[in-house]
């Protein structure tokens, strides 16, 4: 082993020394100290097997081992065969490298020299060749064991010290052996045995047991504290361990958490969606996918897999069997003894946002002369609108005074304390209620505040008229139809809807039988705001004056208000004008272009302001399309006529004048006393004559596209059911309601029933009255009777809305059938009459003379005697007579 | 279809695109090929919206507005990417070629693709 070892140490500085150049002496140095001195002579000369060599380039070549590319300093080996140095020796002689070691080479027992290339010029040369084989296999060898070598010696270099493997000595005696030996445990003398056992006669034999107390002598331990032994020695063991301390925290639990993130979606800019879309991979995509896509689409289209027929089938789910009724129940009904005897109720409403509430117009049951005669009475006897609540039967809860008897009251849709009504005078008159609403909200409540309510009880407040129209500017006869426009838009003064900024209704419609429909508005125009700025100032300094309890709302409209548009109806093809009953037109819907709903609360304290509302400047305003401007009107002469109200500008004398309606019907040949439009079809139009009703639908131009048959009984009122689309009632003079049902039959009402002995006046049903369905049906004497619609009056079947819009469709096809089959036959009949005509003028032939005709007639006579010769000669049977005697 | 030479878009400075078949077809014509595909597929009876998605879930081309697009894509994803996964553990030599989900109101129609997904919703006809 020492040998390998010096060996390897022998050759370590031989093979490493060459890359490391600046570790290799210090290494160097210390090997010498353990070393043989053999090594110590190997820096400044070379040892014997090595011998440096020059290489020029071309010998490089030749042999492969370019410096720095086929050898390098990690890999500095190279072999070289012996026959390619000689023949390199013999080809170029005396230039070749290799002369100077060729006696070496050639003595070379080997095919195989080693060439080091000498990175670090050690031997002087950049290459030595290795001359003896015994030195050429270490230096093979040893590279791999150098390498390993090398690590831990790269390591220590910093202590500058050399790994010693630890060699044993001989243990030398300190004198530690003296106490082990003391305390081990060594025999003095060898242990003695003893083996003690019974009698063998005893083995055996039987056991006798017993008490043995007496006879033995116990010996236990005691201390005796006169005797003490100290312990020498103690076995105890020992374990090394820290120090140990108990200690805690307490952790506290707090670590950023995400209480919310907010991210948004990655997006592709529009270029990278072109690139993507632009690229083949997309399309191969596409083309391949749509296949699938079609086929999935196709199939759905064709029919629904998944729709349950069943289901479907069975229209009427959950009708209890008990609800098989079909009348209409009544619920209550009102009559007050002071104001409605002898009266006629006029006009109802439901109140739209209180339940239980109905407001009731009342008017005198007289006619002009009458009227005339009584006028004195009736100055005496105001006409009042009063409200209705379920809860007290017997006293109307509030009552609103008219200047004359009104005809027809609206509420606003935008704001329910605002009342508006056209009277029997032309007047149109506007109350405000929202002192009062609480009252009526109160009546709600029931018995909870009846101890509140009997102060207030007593007396019914009487709220007075707000204001009303000028009677020079309003209509010239009874108003007839009052409606208010929705908030939605509003009209200019050209009639051009505009977007409405206020978002409350402001506007209204009236009309009358002085033949014109007007506008009204509930702002003050502008032109007049300036000399109001004072009068504004004046009432803002002292508190305004409140006669007679009346809220301030409408103060600046009281007695000057005006229309701010008149539509007259001049009569198509005839002079004079139609005089308006009922009006009707669409309920238009806008999309505001700024998407945002209205600011509902701003609206609320606008309402006080209507004072401060003026009309906005034509510019501010925004035209909206899309709005019908056109109207459906029913008249006193039984036509319905079809107008626009927009206005326009006679370029001659500057002023507006409304166009020619555009279409009129003559449906009813009595008076139009219902032009409603159906709540769930906004096309379809229902007008009710004295003897029966029509069906019309906006656009189609032709004429009704349902018309009933005339009534025996009189037709006096009609109203759409707000729950079903087949379905609208109509009201008789003679007391009775007929329900007709456009999917059952149409040639006769579905069921009637009579509700009272006068005739009815008006027909309402509520849409927010809790559980129950209500009608509100008044007659000529003054009651108003609450029915209960049943089940079956008010449930729609699933496809109702459908098939009543098929049905209406199909009736418009008939229509339009109808229509062209009639152009037709009157082109048929056209044509007939011309051919007619054609065959009268034909036969003009001027009349021959008789000789001429007698001449005419002996010729042809002639003509056929010829005939008949030939043809008898030619069947054989002339005979000789008849030929002479026509020779 | 564009015919390159005989199309009406020839003459003039016109960008060509090869196709598989090694044909020059217009790059104009190229995408209205797509173009065409996705219109067919949107005028469909009852189709309400298709959207086109990159596989990371990018939508690409869609018809409807921006954040249903986003929303239907970011579920739809998702789910596509588990029903896969689902047929494939079951047997790793299928794949999800269709993804049909019916609800009460529309059925949502998925194809999924290497790089791309497709999706259409369509209501059913009544």
């Amino acid at each position: 082993m020492n040998d390998s070892e010096a060996t390897l140490q022998k050759n370590i500085p031989l093979a490493v020394m060459p890359p490391k150049r600046p570790k290799s002496r210090v290494i160097k140095e210390k090997e010498k100290k353990n070393e043989t001195p053999d090594e110590g002579a190997s820096e400044s000369a070379h040892p014997e097997h090595i011998f440096p060599l020059v290489l020029t380039s071309v010998t490089q070549e030749l042999f492969g081992c370019r410096a720095d590319e086929d050898v390098t300093g990690e890999n500095p080996y190279k072999l070289l065969r012996k026959e390619d140095i000689v023949q390199d020796m013999k080809t170029r002689a005396a230039v070749s490298d290799f002369s100077p070691v060729k006696h070496i080479v050639l003595e070379y027992p080997e095919d195989e020299l080693l060439l080091v290339f000498d990175r670090d010029f050690t031997y002087g040369q950049c290459f030595y060749l290795v001359l003896t084989v015994e030195a050429k296999d270490n230096m093979m060898k040893s590279p791999a064991q150098a390498d390993d070598d090398e690590e831990p010696m790269k390591d220590e270099e910093e202590h500058v010290m050399e790994p010693k493997t630890p060699e044993s000595h001989p243990w030398i005696s300190q004198g530690s052996e003296q106490e082990i030996e003391d305390e081990s445990l060594t025999h003095a003398r060898p242990r003695l045995r003893y083996k003690i056992s019974p009698l063998m006669r005893h083995c055996g034999a039987p056991v006798c047991f017993s008490d043995g107390n007496d006879g033995y002598v116990e010996c236990s331990s005691y201390e005796d504290k006169s005797f003490s032994i100290t312990r020498m020695e103690r076995d105890t063991s020992i374990q090394a361990s820290r120090d140990t301390t108990h200690s805690s925290t307490q952790t506290l639990w707090k670590y950023p958490k995400n209480m919310c993130t907010q991210y948004e979606p990655r997006e592709f800019s529009p270029e990278e969606k072109e690139h993507h879309l632009r690229s083949e991979n997309l399309k191969n995509f596409i083309t391949s996918v749509a296949i699938r896509f079609e086929r999935s689409l196709q199939q759905n289209v064709i029919s629904d897999v998944f729709c349950d027929d069943w289901t479907v089938l069975c229209e009427d789910d959950g009708v209890p069997t008990g609800k098989t009724e079909t009348q209409l129940k009544e619920y209550q009904s009102f009559m007050d003894l002071h104001f409605s005897r002898e009266k006629s109720i006029s006009h109802v409403h439901w109140h739209p946002s209180i339940s239980g509430v109905i407001a009731v117009a009342m008017t005198e049951r007289l006619s002009l002369e009458e009227r005339i005669d009584n006028s004195t009475k009736l100055l005496l006897n105001p006409s009042y609108i009063l409200f209705w609540s379920f809860t007290d039967p017997i006293n109307p809860q509030l009552q609103l005074e008219c200047p004359e008897d009104v005809l027809c009251f609206q509420f606003c849709p935008s704001d329910p304390n605002i009342i508006a009504g056209g009277c029997i005078n032309g007047q149109v008159v506007l109350w405000d209620i929202s002192a009062h609403v609480e009252r009526l909200q109160d009546t709600r409540s029931g018995g909870d505040n009846i101890s509140n309510n009997l102060d207030k009880d007593d007396v019914i407040p009487v709220v007075r008229y707000c204001a009303v129209s000028g009677i020079e500017n309003g209509h010239k006869a009874p108003v007839t139809d009052i409606q208010w426009l929705p908030e939605t838009f509003e009209l200019s003064r050209f009639g051009i809807p505009v977007e409405n900024s206020s978002r409350i209704c402001v506007q209204m419609v009236t009309c009358a039988l002085d033949c014109c429909v007007l506008f009204w508005d509930l702002r003050l125009p502008r032109a007049v705001s300036q000399s109001l700025t004072d009068v504004k100032q004046k009432s803002e300094e002292k508190p305004p004056e409140n006669p007679h309890g009346v809220p301030n709302t409408f103060k600046h409209l009281n007695l000057t208000w005006k229309p701010f548009i008149r539509v007259s109806l001049p009569k198509i093809g005839s002079t004079g004008e139609y005089s308006p009953l009922k009006f009707s037109f669409r309920d238009n819907t806008v999309d505001y272009i700024t998407g945002d709903k209205p600011p509902q609360d701003a609206e609320r304290e606008e309402v006080c302001g209507f004072a401060q509302l003026r009309v906005p400047s034509a510019k501010q305003q925004k035209p909206l399309e899309n709005i019908s401007t056109k109207l459906y009107v029913g008249t006193e002469d039984g036509e319905l006529v079809y107008t626009d109200w927009k206005m326009e500008k006679d370029n001659d004398s500057g002023r507006l004048f409304s166009a020619k309606p555009t279409h009129q019907f003559l449906a009813h040949h009595t008076l139009v006393n219902t032009v409603s439009r159906s709540p769930f079809f906004k096309d379809i139009i229902l007008t009710v004559g004295s003897f029966g009703f029509a069906i019309w639908k906006e656009g189609v131009m032709s004429g009704p596209i349902l018309m009933s048959a005339c009534s025996k009984v009189m037709c006096t009122i009609g109203h759409w059911s707000l729950t079903r689309p087949a379905l609208f009632f109509i009201g008789k003079k003679d007391g009775t309601i007929e329900v007709w049902d456009l999917l059952q039959n149409t040639h006769e009402p579905s069921q009637t029933q009579n509700i009272s002995t006068a005739s009815i006046t008006c027909i309402r049903s509520s849409s927010s009255c809790g559980k129950h369905h209500l009608l509100a049906v008044s007659d000529r004497i003054g009651t108003l009777h609450i029915l209960q619609i049943p089940w079956t009056l008010r449930k729609s079947s699933n496809n109702e809305k459908k098939n009543v819009r098929k049905y209406f469709e199909k009736e418009e096809e008939r229509l339009e059938y109808f229509e062209k089959r009639q152009i037709k036959h009157e082109k048929h009949k056209k044509e007939m009459e011309a051919e007619q005509l054609k065959k009268k003028t034909e036969p003009a032939v001027p009349l021959k003379p008789d000789e001429e005709l007698e001449a005419e007639a002996l010729k042809e006579y002639e003509q056929f005697l010829a005939l008949e010769k030939i043809v008898l000669k030619n069947m054989g049977l002339l005979t000789d007579t008849i030929d002479q005697s026509d020779l | 279809m564009c015919d390159y030479q005989k199309c009406k878009h020839w003459g003039g400075n016109q960008d060509y695109t090869s196709t598989r078949n090694k044909r020059k077809t217009h790059l104009c014509c190229d995408m209205a090929e797509v173009e065409d595909t996705l219109k067919r597929i949107q005028g469909y009876n009852g189709v309400i919206g298709s959207i086109v998605v990159n596989a990371e879930g990018i939508p690409i081309r869609t018809t409807l507005d921006n954040s249903t697009t986003v929303q239907y894509v970011g579920l739809l994803h998702q789910l596509t990417m588990k029903a896969r996964s689902t047929i494939r553990d079951i047997d790793p030599q299928n794949d999800l070629t269709f993804l049909r989900i019916r609800s009460k109101k529309h059925e949502i129609m998925v194809a999924p693709d290497k790089e791309f997904l497709m999706i259409v919703i369509q209501s059913p006809t009544e």
